[in-house]
């Protein structure tokens, strides 16, 4: 089977261990291979949290710089800040509400420009699917299922061997039943705006 | 029931590395198991603690790894199987008794777990700790993958129970913190309970006995040998003039980039999971049928120095390589694309690489570092100490653990750090060393962890500094660990003792003792610089309980604060604590009411008291 590779980038306390698990459930539903890596301890304490999902018959289970297929930034500047991983090849998906880093706050750098930042990756990449993450995930029910909505863009792509009714399913299975409906609503919402952009 | 506990053999479960070794033991039969937590190991743990609740598996959080490795042996030595789990530098402290350990050997099976961290992701060096088997003369079981990690379990406590003496399992966090599908293997009965066998003059270490013992250990060492000939965990790939010889995660990458570079007809792969004592006659027939041969090891030139040594045996006079420049690096951990141009490199393969795009053109981007979280109670600590020390020429001698990191602006608070406890013994050193004021940081888990010893030290030798044992009743940092201190009635578990820091202090002889609660500003300012006027040792205890850790017990009462008109822009808040539920809407502060938990200290400081609750209160 193919190799396809994904990073996704967040900020501590955004759900990406969650949406990572979830894929990887689906991927065990729709029996593809999948094998990831995720960064635990100090890094968590606010800082950026970069899960590694490698799907099909690769044995490694991180990315190395240029060699991502897909990049979902669940932050805007955290998408820009992972361009590294990304090739020509590559299409990104990511959420426009930013969360500003504190460094700002306190003077220590410049917020990026949204505009020239989504022309950047425009012109790097070969796609970018880019809308309100947050706008979405609150229109969905909870403001935190912003990694749903995401994974709802991403698996509307087929870039990954995931189909949707897998997806779903290990939502139904594996996110809080509490918050299955909101979830479900949030990943149609996500699927929904890729296929629109 | 617990998911690891699952009793389906065949069935496949997506796990995360730590689970899967967990699973592996307990599929093994471990009964008795002791650990200190650390990242990247600490998800083992927590799993078998959760477990030891449902099942008959004996399970502690012991004081520190010498302790867990200790307890460990004498279950071990009573005929119990028995699992000691550390990260890498807990092998350090539990080094001691390992060294000896090794001499006397056990009667049950008895792995010792080391999770060695390369690009320290988070700890404070990236020794390789392989080096440990070395060292001991036990054998090191190292896994590649997730399940292999499940699997390897079961085969590392049969070759201890066949030596007699405890196996060391050696993992990287790549292996620990890795997801993959696992299939659930058979579940063993356990034994709880063993009995201890008198017999003093093979167990108890004084010289004579010693120097039997360490000629056992040399027999043990060559039959481990053979072993390690025969182990499946040592095997051959594919077939060619070229070798790699590799082990851990680095045979991942190995495999990937033979596919990829299309160079499966040339090259033949030695994979070393059973890789101490290294297998000589393996890897000699491996090197014979090889005309150049690259070694891929993360960290030191462990296999690649043995290899060499074997050819210099066998007169080969092939191309070995593996660190250099060039070639691998003994920095930092490997990637798939790194360890592709290595290979294709050093034998000459043409390749192309998916590059990143140029990106000189992308404007800096705001660096987003770990932080305190918001209502974190060691910063209402530092922001206290910082305050009534102010005028002073400080030393700030630091510790392991989420207040490391109020060492980083704007706190600034730790100038030293370099293990668990250090920060109580460096400040004798300092204190006596200089005329500076010196104030040391340690927290609840560390203090019990290795900072006891070092306070003792302080009393006796009558040294000068005020230490600060910042009690925020949990081991935070590796995901809210018990330890002596913590009230276990919070856990809803029963049956332990609890240890009182401030007894504990009082008892050991510090005269000068105070309990602040750091939210109360003023009063813990006052109460800092009282105890920095103490000529001599003087202890301050800040309690108050971490706030994700009240939080995951319902216990948070969360009351959020904001910034009203009354501001007059000073940032007093946002530049001199730094708490991230403070954002800049235009030129103004403001408090994101869903971050804020409402700990009180930025209002407390405002020149302006322009900081005050949203009404409601909320309960969680």
């Amino acid at each position: 089977m193919d190799t396809t590779r994904l990073i996704i980038v967040a900020v501590g306390g955004q759900g990406n261990l969650l949406a990572s698990k979830v894929l990887g459930e689906a991927a065990l539903l729709a029996n593809v291979p999948v094998r990831m890596s995720e960064i635990h301890g100090m890094a968590q304490r606010g800082g950026v949290v970069e899960s590694a999902i490698v799907f099909g018959d690769a044995q490694s289970t991180i990315i190395s710089d240029g060699e991502a297929d897909v990049l979902v930034g669940f932050e805007p500047s955290e998408t820009l800040r992972a361009l590294n991983k990304c090739n020509a090849n590559t299409s990104v998906i990511t959420n426009l509400a930013p969360l500003p880093p504190f460094t700002v706050a306190i003077g220590r750098g410049t917020y990026p420009d949204l505009d020239h930042a989504q022309d950047l990756i425009r012109a790097k990449t070969k796609r970018l699917i880019a809308f309100d993450a947050v706008a979405l995930a609150r229109q969905a029910g909870s403001v935190m299922a912003v990694n749903i909505v995401l994974l709802g863009a991403l698996i509307q792509t087929g870039i990954l061997p995931i189909p949707r009714e897998n997806l779903e399913e290990a939502i139904r299975t594996k996110t809080k039943a509490a918050f299955v409906d909101v979830n479900l609503a949030a990943f149609d919402l996500g699927y929904k705006a890729a296929a629109g952009s | 029931m617990h998911k690891l506990l699952t009793d389906s053999p065949g069935k496949k479960m997506l796990l995360l590395g730590n689970e899967a070794i967990a699973r592996g033991a307990i599929e093994a039969g471990v009964a008795f198991a002791t650990t200190y937590p650390g990242t990247p190991s600490s998800e083992i743990s927590l799993n078998l603690f959760q477990i030891s609740h449902e099942s008959d598996l004996y399970f502690e959080y012991s004081t520190n790894e010498k302790v867990a490795l200790e307890v460990a042996s004498a279950a071990a030595n009573s005929g119990v199987r028995t699992f000691c789990m550390m990260k890498h530098v807990g092998l350090n402290v539990a080094a001691d008794p390992l060294m000896t350990l090794a001499y006397v050997g056990v009667k049950a099976g008895m792995v010792v777990l080391t999770a060695d961290d390369p690009f320290m992701f988070s700890s404070q060096n990236e020794q390789d700790n392989r080096y440990y088997g070395k060292l001991s003369g036990l054998p090191v079981l190292e896994p590649s993958s997730v399940e292999e990690a499940r699997r390897m379990m079961a085969e590392a406590f049969d070759l201890s129970e066949q030596l007699g003496e405890p196996v060391i399992f050696r993992t990287t966090t790549r292996v620990n913190h890795s997801s993959a599908f696992v299939e659930l293997g058979k579940l063993s009965a356990r034994k709880p309970k063993g009995d201890f066998i008198k017999d003093p003059f093979n167990l108890v270490t004084v010289p004579a006995v010693s120097r039997r013992l360490h000629v056992r250990l040399l027999e043990n060492w060559e039959k481990a040998r053979k072993l390690a000939e025969g182990s499946p965990y040592n095997f051959t790939e594919g077939s060619g003039p070229w070798g790699i010889v590799c082990n851990g995660v680095s045979y991942n990458y190995v495999s990937d980039a033979v596919g990829e570079l299309g160079i499966a007809d040339n090259t033949q792969v030695l994979r070393l999971g059973f890789s101490h004592p290294a297998p000589p006659e393996k890897i000699k027939s491996f090197l014979k049928g090889c005309e150049k041969v690259l070694v891929a090891e993360e960290g030191e030139p462990v296999m690649e120095e043995t290899i060499k040594a074997f050819a210099q045996e066998e007169g080969l006079v092939i191309p070995i390589a593996g660190k250099g420049e060039e070639l691998f690096s003994r920095l930092n951990e490997f990637d798939p694309a790194m360890v592709r141009r290595v290979i294709a490199d050093y034998f000459g393969v043409a390749y192309t690489d998916s590059r990143p795009p140029d990106l000189s053109d992308v404007p800096e981007i705001p660096q987003r570092p770990p932080n305190l979280c918001a209502g974190c109670s060691h910063r209402a600590t530092y922001y206290a100490v910082k305050k009534a020390a102010e005028g002073f020429e400080t030393v700030y001698p630091t510790d392991i653990g989420c207040y490391t990191l109020g060492f980083l602006p704007p706190l600034a608070m730790g100038d030293f750090l370099i293990c668990m406890g250090s920060s109580i013994s460096t400040a004798c050193g300092f204190s006596q060393a200089t005329d500076k004021k010196v104030i040391a940081f340690i927290g609840d888990s560390t203090f019990f962890h290795s900072g006891l010893t070092g306070l003792v030290n302080a009393v006796h030798n009558n040294h000068d500094f005020t230490l600060v044992i910042l009690d925020n009743g949990t081991t935070a940092m590796t995901g809210h660990q018990p330890h002596p201190g913590v009230d276990m009635d919070n856990l809803n578990l029963s049956g332990y003792g609890r240890v009182s820091i401030e007894a504990v202090v009082r008892a050991i002889g510090v005269k000068d003792v105070t309990v602040i609660q750091p939210y109360k500003v003023k009063k813990s300012i006052e109460a800092v610089k009282k105890a920095m006027d103490h000529k001599g040792l003087s202890v301050i205890i800040s309690q108050q309980i971490c706030t994700l850790y009240a939080r995951s017990l319902k216990q948070l009462k969360v009351r959020a604060f904001k910034v009203t008109d009354k501001c007059k822009n000073h940032r007093d808040c946002i530049n001199e604590i730094g708490c991230p539920a403070f954002y800049l809407d235009g030129e103004r502060v403001q408090i994101d009411p869903n971050t804020c938990v409402g700990c009180a200290v930025c209002a407390q400081i405002c020149p302006e008291n322009a900081i005050t609750p949203v009404k409601e209160k909320q309960a969680e």
